[in-house]
């Protein structure tokens, strides 16, 4: 190494005065809300409308918002006319759901392990340190149950919190002991446990006669189960060097993304028995609730998978190509999982409207889902013409927003784990 | 061993393992599995309409009377199908270029807001965006109508009134308008927008010609402004302005309210996926353009205006083009609060006389067609943005 040449006029240069710190409140306020008087100015009108909305906001959650028609209502927003004896189904089925999730999450953590990819802070942390930091992560899910729950007049939903925290930990301990080559296993066990759980669920009332948000979760789980092979499939037709083929794959997409989806529910519910023999029973509303949204979502998850497709260096084909594999095996074990990972978000985005959607298929197909519930609450002869439909709707947005918060961080969560865009 | 490889890979596989022959086999295949599920749709409905003895005729409900009002329009129930489509078309085309103008102002201003360097600013765009985006329109659409319009808006002899600008009731909202044919309305806006493309075209000549900055905004802006004021003086055309008197409010253009909270639940809902496109797309413009332009010494609005937004415009156009294509499909939601738009026309006209398969058919080309006149606007500006590549 050499030095570098020392310069006589650099040495007489006086030492700098040392720079004020960088870090502190002061500092902090100063970058973030007084950096020149404009600024100051448009913080101290900003913050006065948001300190009146904020005290509005609170003032509502915790004074004037009449929140009686919501604690009378619980268990019909919550799981609508499901046979109140034969509730603990539902609990089950909660808590088998989350210990499946444990078990997974814990799998997952040990296949990182196993292949060396862990996170930093995966590393030897202490078991409620990991806890506590999984609750922050999941802060809407806590806070809208803590919400829900302060609501609560019986014994019931506590037992099933403490059900699916129970067994969400225990599957997150199980998950670790896995043989490491237990994906597809758990993959079956999924698809198994879902048709399982259904008819666990279905047997004292028929999924037809189901509602409140228990509908929506159900309507957009079978969606999302169904729409994304559809997707996937159209996703590669529209790709395919066969013409029949591509051309029938970009009809159904234009048309599909095209058109509302609350025009699709109109159809499915009013023309569709026009199309069908008319000696056999129609299908339920659910059935045709779900055909049209699977239909309506796998257009648009085509496109998105179609995007992916596009991402991905035409090098990755030839060189599998080059390996002697297969087109089959090209695409399934080549390029989808390179072209998937690239689009977790918007196809997570995508599963995301379809569960808001599902309050559309309700209300083009006279279903009760938890909005139905809302606006049918505010028609009980107790809370008739009080002018309660604000805090009904607002606890049903709360309902979906803590899916969807949840669903999307997770998803970013996801995303950042595959390393997406750091590579 | 060369003529041998030859001859042995152009002889041509069997049948079964051609892939020309599987390709074409496959395709025929596909083909057949759709003309039969079509054929066993369309005779099914043929056999059906038969039984009840149903019309197939797909034009002649056009031509009937239909039988339902439209409230709050001079639509009247003797008068054919077709004006009430043409009706509820219009309203879906009003409902929607208003939530588009809206939903981009708001959605931009907050994109913005996200980045901004003030924290107040920054965290209260964030928590909007996050709320917002999470929750189902259905749910907003309600919440506007029931609980903000009908519930929280003023009797009609206490209204909220903003000067002359706009009254709100809880019967509906006025704005002030122009007053005179719709045609001349239109007249004045091509007017002024074919001005201020012939004076940035001007302008951006000149900066070609002799270098003077082009400053073609401050030029067109104001000299289409004043050629709008003067064509609208030569038209005759008037403005009116809604005035209260006791309960009645007459002047301006009357919004229902049922119009006037799915524009509501529409704009809030589209501008906060607006305002995440724009945040995306102006982080997506490279750090180092930003650095590139401070070290040419432009000010900050230089460096947002020439470098930073025509390469955000050019990612985020396409995303912003599929927003305006979702809100017009949404604007289909404002039926559940019975506002007259053409599903709610086309309920009502079969929920009467028309048949439904060729009333929903109709619904289903004209919003075909929505789609495809949008999305081919947003090809042509987006290609107009493109990059010239070599």
């Amino acid at each position: 190494m050499e030095t570098l040449p020392t310069d006589a006029a650099l040495e007489v240069l006086p030492p700098e005065p040392a720079r004020p710190p960088t870090a502190g409140p002061r500092d902090w306020l100063r970058r973030n809300l007084f950096r020149s008087v404009g600024d100051g100015i448009v913080t101290v009108v900003a913050g006065l409308i948001v300190a009146y909305l904020l005290y509005r906001g609170i003032r509502y959650l915790f004074v004037t918002g009449r929140w009686e028609i919501i604690r009378v209502n619980l268990r019909l927003f919550m799981v609508g006319r499901y046979p109140a004896d034969e509730l603990w189904r539902i609990s089950v089925a909660l808590a088998a759901i989350a210990g499946y999730i444990g078990v997974v999450a814990g799998f997952a953590v040990k296949r990182r392990r196993v292949t060396g990819r862990q996170l930093p802070e995966e590393v030897d942390q202490p078991r409620a340190r990991a806890l506590l930091a999984t609750a922050g992560r999941l802060w809407p899910l806590v806070v809208g149950i803590a919400l829900i729950m302060s609501m609560v007049t019986t014994a019931g939903p506590w037992l099933t919190v403490a059900g699916i925290v129970a067994a969400g930990i225990v599957g997150r301990l199980i998950g670790p002991r896995l043989p490491a080559r237990s994906t597809l296993a758990l993959l079956l066990v999924a698809l198994v446990g879902f048709g399982a759980l259904l008819l666990f669920l279905s047997a004292p009332a028929e999924i037809s006669t189901w509602s409140g948000i228990m509908l929506n979760v159900f309507l957009a789980i079978a969606g999302i189960t169904l729409c994304f092979p559809l997707g996937l499939l159209l996703a590669l037709g529209r790709r395919s060097r066969l013409p029949v083929v591509r051309w029938l794959s970009i009809l159904y997409i234009e048309v599909f993304r095209g058109v509302p989806l609350y025009v699709l529910l109109l159809l499915a519910y009013v023309v569709l028995p026009l199309f069908l023999p008319s000696s056999d029973a129609n299908p339920s509303s659910v059935t045709r609730a779900i055909v049209a949204m699977t239909l309506f979502t796998a257009a648009y998850i085509a496109e998105i998978v179609r995007g992916g497709l596009q991402s991905l260096p035409r090098g990755q084909t030839e060189a599998a190509y080059a390996l002697g594999l297969s087109p089959v095996r090209t695409t399934f074990w080549i390029v989808l999982p390179q072209a998937l990972r690239n689009v977790i978000p918007a196809i997570v985005g995508q599963f995301i409207s379809l569960f808001k959607d599902t309050t559309l298929a309700a209300s083009a197909m006279s279903l009760i889902d938890a909005l139905g519930v809302a606006e049918a609450a505010t028609s009980q002869s107790r809370f008739q013409g009080q002018g309660l439909t604000a805090e009904t709707y607002a606890f049903v947005m709360l309902l979906f927003w803590i899916g969807c918060v949840t669903m999307s961080r997770e998803s970013q969560r996801l995303e950042r784990r595959l390393g997406v865009g750091t590579r | 061993m060369s003529a041998e490889t030859t001859a042995a890979t152009s002889r041509r596989p069997p049948l079964w393992r051609d892939v020309r022959v599987l390709a074409w086999a496959f395709q025929l295949g596909v083909a057949a599995v759709v003309v039969a599920v079509v054929w066993y749709l369309v005779r099914n409905y043929i056999d059906n309409t038969e039984a009840r003895g149903l019309s197939r005729d797909f034009t002649s409900w056009l031509d009937q009377p239909a039988g339902f009002p439209i409230p709050d329009s001079d639509f009247r129930q003797s008068q054919p199908n077709r004006d009430a489509i043409i009706e509820g078309f219009f309203n879906t085309l009003r409902l929607s270029i208003t939530g588009i103008v809206l939903a981009t102002v708001l959605g931009t201003v907050i994109g913005v807001g996200r980045l901004s360097q003030n924290f107040i600013i920054r965290t209260s765009t964030r928590a909007y965006v996050e709320f917002v985006r999470n929750v189902p329109l259905l749910a907003l659409v309600f919440l506007a109508f029931s609980a903000i319009v009908l519930n929280a808006f003023p009797a009609p002899n206490d209204s909220w009134e903003l000067g002359p600008i706009a009254v709100f009731n809880v019967r509906g909202s006025s704005v002030f308008w122009f007053e005179g044919e719709n045609w001349k309305a239109l007249v004045v806006l091509l007017a002024a927008l074919i001005v201020m493309f012939v004076v940035a075209r001007w302008r951006r000549a000149v900066f070609d010609r002799t270098g003077t900055p082009a400053r073609t905004a401050l030029w067109a802006i104001p000299i289409g402004l004043a050629v709008a004021v003067v064509v609208w003086i030569l038209l005759g055309l008037g403005v009116t302005a809604p005035t209260r008197d006791g309960t009645r409010v007459t002047g301006g253009i009357r919004m229902t309210p049922s119009y006037f909270a799915a524009l509501i639940a529409l704009v809030v809902y589209t501008s906060s996926h607006i305002a995440e496109i724009v945040r995306a797309s102006i982080q997506a413009v490279p750090r180092g353009q930003s650095e590139a332009a401070d070290a040419l010494a432009l000010s900050p609005f230089q460096r947002l205006w020439y470098v930073v937004l025509p390469q955000a415009m050019r990612i985020g156009v396409p995303p912003i083009g599929n927003q305006f294509l979702n809100l017009t499909k949404n604007s289909s939601l404002a039926l559940v609060i019975s506002f007259p738009e053409l599903t709610k026309v086309t309920q009502l006209a079969t929920a009467s006389r028309a048949p439904s398969v060729p009333a929903y058919t109709l619904l289903l080309l004209i919003y075909l067609a929505i789609s495809l006149a949008l999305s081919l606007i947003v090809n042509i500006v987006n290609r107009r943005l493109a990059i010239v590549e070599r």
